[in-house]
């Protein structure tokens, strides 16, 4: 994933031309995601594999409902200016296109402050315990390797937004930031799927510290 | 004294060097962090969880010593840096040691590093060959054993793994007539990141030794005390980094640097095997991946994923436990389709070989092309085969029984063509045919004794019996090894400009195949007479003491042979004799530039204008240079 936007002076006719090399970016990016789906899905697999128990089939932790859902609110909307800032780019509105990076990053760092400081309780006290057997393995499998997604997207996030800063993308040209906006956005589907898995499918069942 | 230095300056000395400071000082501050936590760090060779961070950022280490991650951190800084071509000023065969990103540099680093640690698995296996050629323990114990046959097993993987990234790099772009794969950066990541991954698998022979086994199922694997399983779990884990990129990487090179007019059904079938096993490895690798990640998290963090829950008052609550079968799940949906990642560039090969050696057209090239896809497909949805021993219910056996015996539809289209393709051909039998002949035997052998095995009836009775062991290796033979050294005799002239020694290929082929089959098919006989596979030692009772000894001794020939081969291929570097360019008559792209390949493969773009595998019509042309083709 080239960052920057360049046209060599001498080029090779063996060797791809920077438009050429852009659709290769793309497709490659979506193999990627594909590929991650398979982890994500496997994932969601566990979730459902091992969160049963004989009476009630299908079941849950019985989770705080109020926090969870208004990070998710938050990360959703981070998309909203993920898109915003792609759309500036494009009509090479610098303006629009900082301050949309710059939210974006902002409201990625709100969620992963929600998962880590009160969902996983590092501020408040952990409802559910690493070694709650499956409850905790699968809640902390999950909300960590998302987690773990949404650090790289915000660290892609700033370094597009620091190079966009420095005037290295054109509206004609500006890969980086399409790539930052497609893995923004798929990270942001993989929560879509996450939260009703943790939070909402199956019967509640107490949890007792 | 220059070349001294150059290695010791080389990416290779640098980024071991990386990898050894930073696992050194990354451990010793976990161990310093955990004491002021008040943990205890005595227990075991090592403390686990310092010992795990240390092997994971050793990774790091290793690359940014080595300088793969140079250019991207380029970027980051908002610089656009060129691809560096070429040796940088040093002799050509630095190249090998450092970061290069030429698609034939990494194919031959990949096919070195394959032939290396294949000769080091194999050696494993000699040992406790050795070992089982009398009965009674001579001179390992039960902790020994248990851990050669586990880093034979995952050793070798790897070295298939090498291998095969060896053929689909080197021949992939330039069978498409491409100057280089789509991202050469990631492609030379793809590389370098399988050296630390080695290292930290090695690594664990010297921290204690496993005895799980490749698969390293739980509940065993979580509570085992020797300490090296988990940095067998972790090597195994990056080594999936490599896997991921390189496939990612062939599928994008496929769909968009093929030449002018080589549409799909004009490519070298060779690369429709390439693709398919691409798109395997960019995908279910996750699924290991994860696995590992859980035996590793549940090892070092404690998170519970296979220990069923046994508190009646938390059964009482509807508390859920964890499973081990879901480790078995997670893990053969990855790694029994890798099986197919390892055969379809082998039969790919096959079918590549086949109309050059026999001057004939290759029989059904669409057949052979979506008999590919077909084996990707159907052989990601036969995984629990693996498991009808594990306390699975039957209504989810019944459907995987029948989808594995399904695989040998797509199979089966292949061998029918290779017949048909060798039918009333004008056969030459040089070395590499004789592979090919080779492989189609063995593996013939591999498969007529696979739906003995898919079928639950009889493989109650034979599981994790050595009839698996010798199925197996016929498969793995049949459909990596033989071809992969057909691949290599094929195209050593091709690659080096030098040609190796007919007879000793050809020596090296007659004690290779007799040595395979005899070790094979007593290793059914024996599992059929009740030798259990992974056990160190048998009873003189059993009455297959002559068979164990019959197997220690075809293996024995079977690494001569190889060494052999070593020989053949080192001497012949050093000849002043250059090969002709086209030695074998291909139409293929690659035979049409000079031997060693230019840089960029071709002086120019090329231009497909005919079918690829028209052998023996006089008027028919494949491919063309795009400036002599007219429009």
């Amino acid at each position: 994933m080239s960052a920057v936007a360049h046209d060599h002076d001498h080029h090779n006719p063996m060797e791809p031309t920077r438009s050429e090399q852009v659709k290769m970016n793309r497709l490659g990016l979506w193999v990627f995601c594909l590929s991650e789906s398979f982890l994500f899905f496997a994932l969601l697999g566990t979730r459902f594999y091992l969160w049963r128990n004989p009476v009630d089939g299908i079941i849950r932790p019985d989770l705080a409902q109020i926090p969870a859902f208004i990070f998710t609110g938050v990360l959703l909307a981070s998309s909203y200016f993920m898109n915003r800032a792609e759309v500036a780019i494009s009509k090479d509105d610098r303006t629009t296109f900082n301050y949309s990076m710059l939210l974006t990053a902002a409201l990625g760092l709100v969620f992963l402050f929600g998962v880590v400081l009160v969902e996983w309780g590092l501020a408040t006290g952990p409802e559910l315990l690493l070694g709650d057997g499956a409850f905790g393995a699968v809640f902390y499998a999950m909300t960590g390797m998302h987690a773990l997604h949404v650090i790289m997207g915000i660290a892609l996030i700033l370094i597009v937004w620091n190079n966009g800063r420095k005037g290295l993308y054109t509206a004609e040209d500006h890969w980086a930031v399409e790539a930052c906006a497609i893995f923004w956005h798929y990270v942001d589907l993989v929560w879509v799927f996450f939260y009703p898995a943790l939070y909402l499918i199956g019967t509640a069942i107490e949890l007792h510290h | 004294m220059r070349t001294l230095y150059y290695i010791v300056t080389s990416a290779l000395v640098r980024g071991l060097i990386g990898q050894g400071i930073t696992a050194f000082v990354v451990y010793q501050g976990m161990v310093s962090l955990r004491n002021a936590l008040g943990y205890d760090t005595t227990q075991g060779v090592y403390d686990e969880p310092s010992g795990v961070m240390a092997a994971l950022i050793s990774v790091i280490g290793f690359l940014l010593a080595a300088g793969v991650f140079t250019d991207w951190l380029k970027w980051i800084g908002g610089e656009d840096p060129p691809l560096k071509h070429g040796a940088q000023g040093r002799p050509e065969w630095t190249r090998y040691i450092n970061v290069d990103v030429n698609h034939k540099v990494i194919g031959i680093q990949y096919g070195i590093a394959s032939m290396v640690i294949l000769l080091l698995g194999g050696l494993l296996a000699i040992i406790f060959r050795l070992e089982l050629a009398m009965p009674g323990l001579q001179f390992l114990d039960g902790d020994a054993y248990n851990t050669l046959f586990s880093a034979h097993g995952i050793i070798m993987i790897v070295s298939i793994f090498s291998g095969i990234a060896a053929m689909i790099n080197y021949l992939g772009p330039v069978m498409i007539g491409a100057s280089d794969m789509s991202f050469p950066r990631l492609n030379a990541f793809s590389y370098w990141v399988s050296i630390p991954a080695a290292t930290v698998l090695l690594s664990a022979l010297v921290v204690g030794g496993w005895d799980t086994g490749w698969v390293a199922y739980p509940t065993h694997s979580t509570t085992t005390t020797m300490l090296g399983v988990q940095m067998f779990l972790l090597g195994f884990y990056i080594n999936g980094f490599s896997s991921i990129a390189s496939g990612l990487n062939m599928v994008v090179t496929t769909v968009y640097m093929r030449a002018k007019g080589m549409s799909y059904f004009r490519m070298p079938i060779f690369v429709w095997a390439a693709v398919s096993a691409s798109i395997l490895q960019a995908t279910i690798t996750q699924t290991v991946g994860l696995a590992l990640t859980m035996v590793v998290a549940q090892r070092a963090l404690g998170l519970e994923f296979f220990t069923p829950v046994t508190d009646p008052a938390l059964i009482e609550l509807g508390f859920p436990g964890g499973d081990p079968t879901l480790y078995q799940h997670l893990f053969w949906f990855y790694s029994h389709p890798a099986v197919y990642v390892w055969i379809l560039p082998g039969l790919g090969v096959i079918s590549e070989l086949l109309p050059v050696f026999t001057r004939k057209p290759l029989f059904g090239y669409k057949w052979i092309a979506l008999s590919s896809v077909g084996i990707a497909l159907v052989g990601s949805i036969v995984w629990a085969h693996h498991m009808f021993t594990s306390g699975m219910p039957v209504t989810w056996k019944i459907p995987f029984m029948i989808s594995t015996l399904f695989v040998a539809i797509p199979t089966g289209v292949k061998f029918f063509s290779w017949v048909a393709t060798i039918w009333e051909g004008k056969m030459r039998f040089d070395t590499p045919m004789l592979f090919v002949l080779g492989a189609i035997s063995v593996f013939l052998l591999g498969g007529l004794s696979g739906p003995i095995l898919g079928t639950i009836a009889t493989d109650m009775h034979l599981h994790d019996s050595y009839f698996v062991v010798g199925h197996f290796h016929a498969t793995i033979f049949g459909g990596f090894v033989f071809p992969f050294f057909a691949a290599i005799y094929y195209w050593w002239p091709k690659a080096t400009g030098k040609m190796y020694s007919e007879a000793l290929g050809k020596l090296h082929f007659w004690i290779m195949v007799p040595g395979f089959w005899v070790m094979s098919l007593t290793q059914m006989r024996t599992g059929v007479l009740g030798m259990r596979r992974r056990i160190a030692d048998y009873g003189p009772d059993l009455g297959i003491a002559d068979e164990q000894a019959l197997i220690t001794v075809a293996t024995l020939a079977i690494g001569w042979s190889i060494l052999i081969m070593l020989y053949n291929l080192i001497v012949s570097l050093r000849s002043q004799e250059e090969a002709v360019p086209n030695p074998w008559g291909s139409r293929s792209p690659e035979f049409m530039s000079p031997s060693p390949l230019p840089e960029f493969n071709f002086d120019g773009p090329i231009q497909v204008i005919g079918e690829p595998y028209d052998y023996g019509l006089d008027d028919s042309t494949y491919v063309v240079p795009a400036s002599a083709a007219g429009d």
